[in-house]
């Protein structure tokens, strides 16, 4: 029986690979494959629930397969199920299915039919992994499925600007919550010297006892996970990305950012309760932060004079009284918040289209000129900024940029001198210096032991800032998002004993990845004039083959779960130690951006408007 | 409107953008019209070509897509040829080659945004994304009718003002630097200090203000919508085309100052050279020229057919012949199906077609409500209203559409309990769709039962200056007016159904665009309800008497409304119908049910998810389900694949099998020497059926800029517009799919009358007489004896010899819609032996 819970991914996963085999234009199959495997996966989790509450409704752990095992050192899948799960389970399965079953309609004869259902199994499989997951690493995997499947589903409509942008932008905040992940994933290798099962975590001894010593590192392991819940469920200051996110065919826009994906971060915090139940300063700070979302949230909402982004932002201040739930412990009201919440504002997206016939004819057979607000009665300088603010989303948005990207953009502006030539002179002289000295460990003194591995790291740092913010050589920025990850393992290799295989599973996934993009990025400089990062060239329109490779070896060199550069990654951060917090920051930081620079990319030589004009392509700011 | 010389002169500038912005209403009032309609004093091929340069829009189909129907021989080799020669002559070969195999380029830089993509390139700075985001939800925020819960606060005054009255009063500004708020809030914010800040140079200031506002034509276009036509909103909102601009400049100079402090220099100065001035006269295309022959033979290898299918059909309705019932429908395309079906179920009946509004011009006041909806062309201005009272309908509500869902705690209140409400509402809106309080419907327009002040009454005042209800003589006249236009003035049959046209859909924001057009994007049921108590009325009928028209008295009118999505059709006011003619009223809805569900098989052969092979029933009672379903974007195609209108007696087409492609207006020439009732016709052909047939034409060639682009993606803006997004700008024109199965070709009018009186009635009205000189609608007149066609050409009728021999003739319609889902070619359809049908 509990073996049963691996059939929960399998579905999706078989799904996923049948839906990409049949042809685009046979809407039938396609569809019917999405909404039959879902459909399975509904009934196979209702005979399951009752099977399992039947047998007593006992919390399961199965630990599935060890993928990478070393000294001290254990990656291994584990899947979980207690009554959080069994909520998702049953909002992910009814929405998808309902959804699946609705679009094979609402799409028919679009162009990127098969794309579209194609993602939805894809997210359906990371929802799954994610709900289903019973360690931060089997999670991982499935959170990083989701931030793909919503960058490709929010630039659905790829051909044109905003979609492009906003995926891009949405994809950037996922990856702060991954550094929120990755670190915390570091940090609790260190706290529990192993890589954790959740099922360990509602051991209350176990994790008293070890808290006791740490509690710092506690404090600083549940932030983190916070970050990523707040990001994930758009709570603040991660606000706004949204609304923008809803730029797709409005079921999915339901679905994603209506239901499914905003609840995700409200999961992750249920998932990990037992371990910071007892952190009561944190326990206070989660309230503090969910309540300043709703109430900033429901102002935002209040003023907001389109229809998706109202729902979005009121959704968003829910989810803010979900995380006070959580936080008081709330659970089982919690769960029911999710549930309803998520079926309400999906269905309020898919009749959002409706909203004109209704209100119109409301407005023309009662109309109330102008109802007072709240508001009205307001001091009128407290009335009018609040609203502006409101208006203006608190400007979230705006400082997104002032203190993440523009900071980046300046930094990796410094190094215009650079050229595609030039640079792997530099490279090749610095990097075969620091080889040689990590071959000869015996030459270096035990301070610089400590600071070369920083250097290092740094210089790696700055080479994928430089790669996020290219504006012209393709070529140098695809490489230099290669020579970051072979900096990395540089600067990892000064800070314990040299083990070789640790680096082959690390920097192989990373090396066919970039060959592979190097190679797509050559072929299409052969065959187009005009390839180049200064804004979005749209070339999947004439060569969608290149791109779809491309956008594979950009999943190979971001780390994605599909080589094992995935482990590789996790595996350095065995390496950093307790202590070398900075390090661990740095190599964080490279792996984030690393990920965005690939991505951005992809973006802007295949998406966005295409710079051919002889077919018709909407104006930029529609 | 093309006065650019170098004088600048703000009032000029702002007429002139205004006059080539889109012009679309609001949706509540979405009406089709020439979406290039700013180009209509030039001849049609001229026209686009300069839209395409200047503005970059797309005007006729791409060379690789005239090429593929080309090779499925919808674009005949024959007319090719006949093309070529006449626009070509002599070097027919050279440019056939040219058409069919040559690579032709087809990239093209427009003109407009040259100028100010220099930012980007000088400046580096990118203003668009600094200022559009902030800009679109301000003006958005402003007009917005309802969706926000808390409104614009002070917006009373204007938009100018009332951003000034907020910034005043505000520890939080919109901008981020000083100089922009003191420009608003003391300085000198005209228009033209704003350019010389920004422009510098007088010359570039219109130019600046075009790149500007065609950056964003749909927030700008409704901008000047609302400023002329302030009761297009419901909460009515003051605001200029100007005042946007001087709002965008404000923003911009914010977003260069926040850059680079108050010391750039204005953009005019820093060019290297001066950009293509906007309306210079345009270059020649090649690629351009390509198109435009490929668009004339395209054109031509339809129009052929049918002027061939006209030569060759032939009716005879036996003399004496009395008819049945008679049934007056919309012009509306959608109508020439179902008249086609109520024939074939009826052989004896004889319908006519006119435009929906049923020649009764007034504005509707439903009962609870304080607003008057007018229901006639959108060009006319009526002085008269009719009010409905005894309405028991009432609006059932939906908690979704609410507010109380966005409140914080009752929100809260809400997700815990109704939330799971809407999990039961998605199940059934996926697997048992039904109507809600989300959808339209056409009944819903005026209650069935309701009372309606038709009559004016000695002593009732004017309301706002309109005459409630009609004087007897006011309505003998419009009875009077139509019936002459269509020709019934003799041989009345005991029924004569006014039937007016309306649709039910669900999701649709484009919804006005799927009524009546002739009823200003309503329903026409108000207007068939009053066009027969007016026939039915026994002082109208004396006083037509007199003036030749005789009713006899056991002829009675009946109004209907019938649903064009769902196929159905609702009957009013039965209550005055005699004993023996309810009866037979009562026949006669047996025919017009079996009719409707053979128009609903006929409709279905467009609808992928239908099978067409089904019982006629059967897949009626799917078409109904469509209109209900929350995920079917196409509750029907509304006009799509419109090409044709048909101005002439019934039996002047009435065996030719046309597609549902067709408008058709009845009129007898043989009462009608002069052409009074056909200019009046032609006055309202021309702009509504010609503007729809443009309006599906420039959004099916070009549906990302003239067009909506797909709806599926659409936000809801303010209740007055869609977006992708919610940052984006507003969408015009039709989305892709209202247009996808359509057919890019002008709309050719067929008359039938002698060409000489037709040209002498169109010089009549220069209005109408444009239309056709410049070439935006094609026409052709038959020769009403011998059946001689004439094509008017520039400013003359020339005979048109059909190029096709022969057309195929059919009896089983049927079989026919059951083969295929694409566009069906001209038939000639064989009468049936009388008997054979009921």
């Amino acid at each position: 029986m509990e073996q049963l819970i691996n059939l929960f991914i399998l579905l999706p996963l078989v799904g996923f690979i049948l839906s990409l085999v049949f042809p685009r234009r046979n809407e039938n199959m396609l569809s019917w494959v999405s909404f039959t495997t879902v459909g399975i996966q509904l009934f196979a989790a209702l005979i399951f629930i009752v099977v399992w509450m039947f047998y007593g409704g006992n919390v399961i752990d199965l630990k599935e397969f060890s993928i990478f095992q070393a000294r001290g050192y254990d990656f291994y899948i584990d899947f979980y199920f207690d009554r959080i799960t069994l909520t998702y389970l049953m909002i992910g399965a009814m929405l998808t299915f309902i959804i699946t079953v609705y679009s094979r309609y609402y799409l028919h004869r679009e162009e990127g039919y098969k794309r579209f259902f194609n993602i939805i199994l894809f997210f359906y499989l990371g929802y799954n992994i994610v709900i289903f997951s019973g360690n931060l690493e089997t999670l991982f995997i499935g959170w990083e499925i989701l931030s793909v499947s919503s960058f490709l589903l929010i630039a659905f409509y790829r051909d044109r600007y905003l979609p492009v942008k906003n995926a891009v932008k949405v994809f950037s905040i996922y990856r702060i919550g991954d550094v929120g992940l990755i670190l915390a994933m570091w940090l609790s290798h260190h706290l529990w010297h192993e890589n954790i099962s959740f099922y360990k975590l509602s051991n209350y001894e176990l994790v008293h006892e070890h808290l006791a010593e740490h509690s710092m590192i506690g404090f600083a392991i549940s932030f983190l996970i916070f970050i990523s819940a707040a990001a994930k469920s758009a709570q603040l200051p991660f606000s706004s990305w949204l609304p923008r996110a809803m730029e797709g065919p409005t079921p999915s826009s339901a679905i994603f950012y209506g239901s499914l994906s905003v609840h995700i971060g409200a999961f992750i915090l249920m998932r990990t309760y037992p371990f910071w139940e007892f952190q009561t300063s944190f326990r206070v700070f989660v309230v503090i932060a969910g309540l300043t979302t709703a109430i900033l949230a429901t102002f935002t909402s209040r003023v907001q004079s389109s229809i998706k982004s109202q729902i979005a932002y009121s959704s968003i201040a829910q989810i803010g009284l979900i995380f006070i739930e959580i936080a008081l412990g709330l659970e089982a009201i919690a769960l029911v918040h999710v549930a309803g919440n998520a079926f309400l504002r999906t269905y309020q997206l898919l009749v959002s289209p409706s909203v004109v016939s209704y209100k119109i004819r409301e407005q023309f057979y009662n109309y109330v000129p102008r109802p007072k607000t709240i508001e009205d009665s307001w001091p009128k300088r407290f009335e009018y900024s609040l609203y502006i603010i409101s208006l203006k989303e608190w400007n979230l948005d705006s400082l997104m940029y002032k203190y993440m990207w523009n900071p980046l953009k300046r930094l990796g502006s410094k190094w215009v001198f650079f050229t595609f030539k030039n640079f792997y002179f530099f490279f090749g002289i610095g990097f075969l210096a620091g080889l040689i000295l990590s071959l000869n460990p015996q030459i270096i003194s035990p301070k610089w032991a400590f600071y070369l591995p920083l250097i290092f790291s740094f210089l790696g740092l700055l080479m994928v800032i430089k790669a996020f913010t290219e504006r012209n050589s393709v070529r140098l920025s695809w490489t230099l998002i290669i020579t970051n990850h072979l900096t990395i393992a540089l600067a990892i290799s000064f800070n314990e004993h040299f083990d070789i295989t640790h680096h082959i599973w690390y920097l192989s996934g990373v090396i066919v990845a970039g060959m592979v993009g190097y190679f797509c990025i050559q072929r299409l400089r052969g065959l187009e004039k005009r390839v180049s990062l200064d804004k979005f060239y749209g070339h999947v329109y004439e060569h969608p083959k290149i791109a779809l490779v491309f956008l594979i070896a950009c999943l190979g060199i971001a780390g994605f779960p599909i080589t094992p550069t995935f482990i590789g990654e996790d595996l350095i951060f065995s390496h950093i130690k307790e202590n070398q917090v900075l390090l661990a920051f740095f190599i964080a930081m490279s792996l984030i951006i690393n990920g965005l620079a690939a991505i951005r990319i992809y973006a802007r030589i295949f998406l966005g408007p295409h710079v051919k004009t002889y077919h018709g392509s909407a104006k930029r700011s529609s | 409107m093309e006065t650019h010389t170098g004088e600048f002169s703000v009032h000029s500038s702002i007429e002139s953008l205004k006059h080539y912005l889109p012009s679309q209403a609001p949706l509540k009032d979405f009406i089709h019209h020439n979406t290039l309609h700013a180009f209509q004093h030039d001849s049609f091929h001229d026209g686009v070509k300069k839209a395409a340069e200047i503005f970059g829009y797309k005007v006729y189909l791409s060379v690789p897509e005239f090429r593929n129907l080309y090779a499925k021989k919808e674009i005949k080799e024959q007319v090719l040829d006949q093309v070529l020669k006449a626009k070509k002559e002599g070097k027919e070969g050279e440019w056939k080659n040219k058409l069919i195999n040559e690579k032709i380029e087809e990239e093209q830089i427009p003109r407009i945004g040259q100028l100010r993509s220099f930012w980007k390139e000088h400046f580096k700075i990118d203003l668009d994304s600094l200022v559009h985001p902030i800009l679109f939800r301000i003006i958005g925020s402003y007009l917005d009718q309802g969706v926000s819960i808390w409104n614009f606060p002070a917006s009373s005054n204007g938009f100018l003002a009332s951003i000034r009255e907020l910034e005043r009063n505000s520890l939080i500004s919109f901008f981020k630097t000083k100089r922009a708020k003191e420009l608003l809030l003391n300085g000198d914010c005209s228009l033209e200090n704003l350019l010389q800040i920004t422009v510098g140079r007088k010359e570039l200031f219109e130019q600046y203000m075009f790149d500007q506002q065609f950056a964003h034509p749909g927030w700008s276009g409704i901008s000047a919508v609302i400023e002329d036509n302030p009761f297009s909103l419901i909460d009515e909102k003051k605001i200029t085309l100007e005042e946007v601009i001087q709002f965008e400049l404000l923003l911009e100079i914010d977003a260069l100052d926040d850059r680079y402090g108050e010391i750039w220099s204005p953009i005019g100065l820093k060019l290297t050279e001066d950009p293509v001035k906007l309306f210079l006269d345009i270059s020649y295309n090649e690629a351009m020229e390509v198109k435009m022959i490929w668009q004339e033979a395209y054109e031509w290898s339809y129009y052929d057919k049918v002027l061939k299918g006209i030569q060759l059909q032939t009716c005879e309705t036996q003399e004496n012949q009395i008819d049945s019932f008679q049934a007056l429908f919309c012009i509306d395309d959608r109508e020439c199906s179902i008249r086609r079906h109520i024939e074939e179920e009826d052989q004896k009946c004889k319908t006519f077609g006119t435009a929906g509004f049923f020649n009764v011009e007034f504005y509707f006041q439903p009962e609870h409500s304080d607003f008057y909806t007018k229901v006639c062309p959108a060009p006319m201005t009526p002085k008269y209203l009719i009010r409905e009272v005894e309405n028991t309908n009432r609006q059932s509500s939906d908690f979704h559409f609410g507010k109380h869902s966005h409140g914080l705690l009752s929100g809260w209140i809400l997700t815990h309990t109704l939330g799971f409400w809407s999990a039961l509402r998605l199940f059934f809106t996926v697997f048992k769709p039904t109507q809600n309080a989300a959808s339209v419907t056409s009944s819903k327009h005026m209650d069935k039962h309701s009372v309606l002040s038709i009559e004016n009454k000695v002593g009732d005042e004017l309301i706002d200056g309109l005459q409630i209800g009609y004087t007897i003589d006011e309505m003998a006249n419009r009875l009077e007016g139509l019936l002459r236009t269509i020709g019934l003035i003799d041989n009345f049959a005991t029924h004569i159904y006014a039937i007016g046209h309306g649709s039910s859909s669900v999701n649709n924001t484009h919804y006005a665009g799927y009524d009546c057009g002739a009823c200003s994007g309503r329903p026409g049921s108000v207007n068939a309800r009053v066009i027969c108590h007016i026939g039915n009325h026994a002082g109208v009928r004396e006083i037509l008497k007199e003036r030749g028209i005789v009713i006899p008295e056991t002829t009675q009118f009946i109004g209907a409304l019938h649903d064009t999505s769902r196929d159905e059709m609702m009957f009013y006011d039965l209550k005055v119908l005699s004993d023996s003619n309810f009866k037979f009223h009562h026949e006669n809805v047996l025919k017009f049910n079996r009719a409707l569900s053979k128009n609903a098989k006929e409709r279905s052969r467009r609808f992928m998810s239908i099978n067409t092979k089904k019982s006629a029933k059967s897949i009626h009672s799917k078409v109904k389900v469509r209109t209900v379903s929350l995920f079917e974007p196409r509750p029907e195609l509304n006009h799509a694949t419109n090409t044709l209108c048909i101005v002439g007696n019934r039996d002047f087409s009435k065996n030719l099998f046309l597609d549902r492609r067709a408008f058709m207006n009845s009129y007898d020439y043989s009462i009608d020497p002069n052409g009074t009732f056909l200019l009046g016709i032609l006055n309202a052909v021309a702009p509504v059926c010609g503007g729809i047939n443009l309006e599906y034409y420039f959004s099916r060639v070009d549906n990302q800029t003239l067009g909506a682009g797909t709806k599926l993606p659409h936000n809801v803006m303010g209740l007055i517009g869609v977006a992708n997004g919610i940052d984006g700008d507003l969408r015009t024109g039709l989305p892709s799919q209202m247009i996808e199965v359509h057919d890019p070709l002008r709309l050719l009018v067929i008359v039938e009358h002698y060409p000489e009186v037709l040209l002498e009635t169109i010089k009549r009205n220069p209005a109408t007489f444009e239309w056709f000189e410049k070439d935006w609608v094609k026409l052709a007149a038959v020769n009403p004896e011998t059946k001689e066609i004439y094509i008017f050409n520039k400013d003359q009728f020339e005979t048109y010899i059909p190029l096709l021999k022969d057309i195929k003739a059919i009896q089983d319609t049927e079989g026919l819609f059951e083969s295929s889902h694409d566009n069906l070619p001209v038939y000639l359809i064989k009468e049936r032996s009388h008997g054979t049908v009921n």
